[in-house]
């Protein structure tokens, strides 16, 4: 192996860690499919699922050829945007190094990143978007809103992390805020699904659901941990701290069901973890494990009761992007301002911990500006594929499902009736004939 | 001869069926179906929204029977399908003027 000379500078352990958690990330967007999947009708299983695997492929591209180095190129302008010195991974050798690891290595650990986020929008528009739109959407989305956002956050240049000094140790302001802002804004240039707020849109497989949320969870682990940058008590703390506030966002969200609805609810326990792992992503390397305790369970109670704000205002926000993702991002990026301990974070501290309260202006700056520019920009690109192609399905797909009128495949097939014939060979054989013929 | 239906709940089928062979009916056809009566449904709960979910499932019971066991199998199906509660379901019968068994060709009583 060529490869194989030690590298000067190289931590194997770190690297060892990294590889590990970028495998779990990738796994997460899968996860998510089937998380999405479970929660819509029988009719959009797949468009939903699909959905999110596109966004696999689009982002990785994206991302290799343009994404990386305008986010995590040296600074361009201002702490706003990368460089384009890295078009196409350019002068990026395997012996390249950022931090302890390979640079190849964290552009794929961050791509993981860019690829869940841009995924997870697709559940505040599910069952109604035109699929080449939306495969339009996640590569222009990645570049104009995904890139800079994680420039300012994450890129040592950043505005965000470096002269506005707010923390956000995994993705809270990058991934949980953005994909929410953008994902309302997607919902509100949509429109509702046709029988929103009258018809019962029930989840139609709550298994695929948990075990979606299963697989998130167990990601997470590589979401948080692997943000360390190492394989080091830092990722140690992290990852507890992450289980700690899945389990309290769990109990929380089931206490107010149990509550109010009179019944525990396994779509309940789903949401909970997912909404307590959220609010612990930005916050997971800067508190304490009885801040973390706190963070998650804020953000069960919260988000329990901030999915039926879309019935009120009226705006279909099919999944909850908005009510799980973007509420307990909120939590998890302005309760950092509270709970942040000098011990973690090796500075900054919270008004808990002494600190005061100027990490918390610092955090809200950072969660309105992301929230707002996420919005806008969403808004804006959603509006110019809404008026070039046409962003929303007409209605006869969703109405008959988009399984069948876009991917030409139905999920199930439990009846004795409707296998149909096999017209598959004919198909194929009077297109190759065809071919062979004018050949 | 009569077409016996019965619309009963799904866990009582079992039953149906044994009350129906202890009386020597030798063939019926299930389908699974949904309605309601004075029942109306249920509800459920998703991330806190109510859906009320009106058609009940059910299992539809069809056999065919001669004349004079019509009212003795009517009899034993409701017997077999009652719990007392609401959403028991109904049992009707209407006449049959004709039937054939494929395989055969029988007509009639034979064919039963």
């Amino acid at each position: 192996m060529l490869l194989a000379d030690p590298t000067p500078g190289l931590d194997t352990g770190d690297t060892a860690w990294l590889l590990a958690c970028t495998a779990l990330v990738l796994l997460m967007t899968p996860a998510l499919a089937l998380f999405y999947g479970g929660m819509v009708r029988t009719k959009s299983v797949l468009n939903m699922i699909m959905m999110s695997f596109v966004s696999i492929a689009v982002v990785t591209v994206v991302w290799l050829l343009a994404g990386y180095t305008l986010a995590f190129g040296d600074d361009a302008f201002g702490g706003l945007i990368g460089d384009l010195d890295h078009l196409g991974m350019a002068g990026i050798t395997p012996a390249s190094l950022t931090g302890h690891v390979p640079t190849l290595l964290f552009a794929a650990f961050q791509l993981t990143f860019a690829i869940i986020t841009a995924a997870l929008i697709s559940g505040a528009i599910a069952d109604r978007a035109r699929f080449g739109a939306w495969v339009v959407f996640t590569a222009v989305w990645t570049l104009l809103v995904y890139v800079p956002v994680a420039h300012w956050v994450f890129a040592p240049g950043g505005w965000i992390v470096s002269k506005l000094g707010a923390l956000d140790f995994a993705g809270g302001t990058v991934v949980e805020v953005n994909c929410g802002a953008s994902g309302l804004a997607l919902a509100l240039l949509l429109g509702p699904r046709i029988g929103f707020k009258k018809e019962a849109m029930r989840p139609h497989s709550l298994p695929l659901v948990l075990l979606g949320a299963g697989l998130l969870w167990f990601g997470w682990f590589g979401f948080n941990g692997g943000s360390a940058m190492g394989a080091n008590g830092l990722a140690a703390a992290a990852l507890l701290n992450t289980q700690a506030a899945g389990c309290t966002g769990l109990l929380g969200w089931l206490l107010v069901e149990k509550r109010r609805d009179g019944h525990a609810t396994t779509l309940g326990a789903a949401s909970g973890a997912v909404a307590g792992l959220v609010a612990i992503t930005p916050s997971c390397g800067s508190v304490d494990l009885l801040g973390a305790l706190v963070i998650g369970l804020a953000a069960g109670l919260v988000c329990s009761y901030a999915v039926s704000w879309k019935f009120r205002f009226g705006f279909d926000d099919s999944l909850d992007v908005v009510g799980v993702h973007f509420v307990a991002g909120v939590i998890g990026t302005a309760l950092i301002g509270l709970f942040a301990t000098a011990a973690m974070t090796g500075g900054a501290s919270g008004l808990l911990h002494g600190g005061g309260l100027a990490q918390s202006g610092k955090q809200l700056v950072a969660i309105v500006v992301v929230a707002v520019y996420a919005f806008a920009v969403t808004y804006g690109i959603g509006w110019a594929i809404d008026r070039v192609m046409g962003f929303r399905a007409p209605a006869d797909h969703e109405l008959r499902g988009l399984d069948l009128a876009v991917h030409a495949e139905t999920a199930y097939d439990h009846g004795v009736l409707g296998h149909g014939t096999a017209a598959t060979h004919a198909t194929v054989l009077a297109h190759t004939s065809d071919k062979a013929s004018t050949a | 001869m009569k077409l016996i239906t019965a619309v009963v709940k799904p866990f009582k089928l079992d039953e149906v069926k044994t009350a129906l062979q202890e009386l020597g009916v030798h063939g019926l056809t299930v389908t699974e179906a949904s309605g309601y009566g004075r029942q109306h449904g249920h509800t459920e709960v998703y991330r806190g929204a109510e859906y009320r979910i009106d058609l009940v499932p059910k299992v539809r019971i069809e056999v065919v029977v001669e004349d004079e066991d019509a009212e003795q199998v009517l009899d034993a199906i409701v017997a077999a399908a009652r719990t007392g509660r609401i959403g028991d379901g109904k049992v009707w019968m209407v006449p049959v003027d004709s039937i054939v068994r494929v395989r055969t060709g029988e007509r009639g009583p034979d064919a039963v």
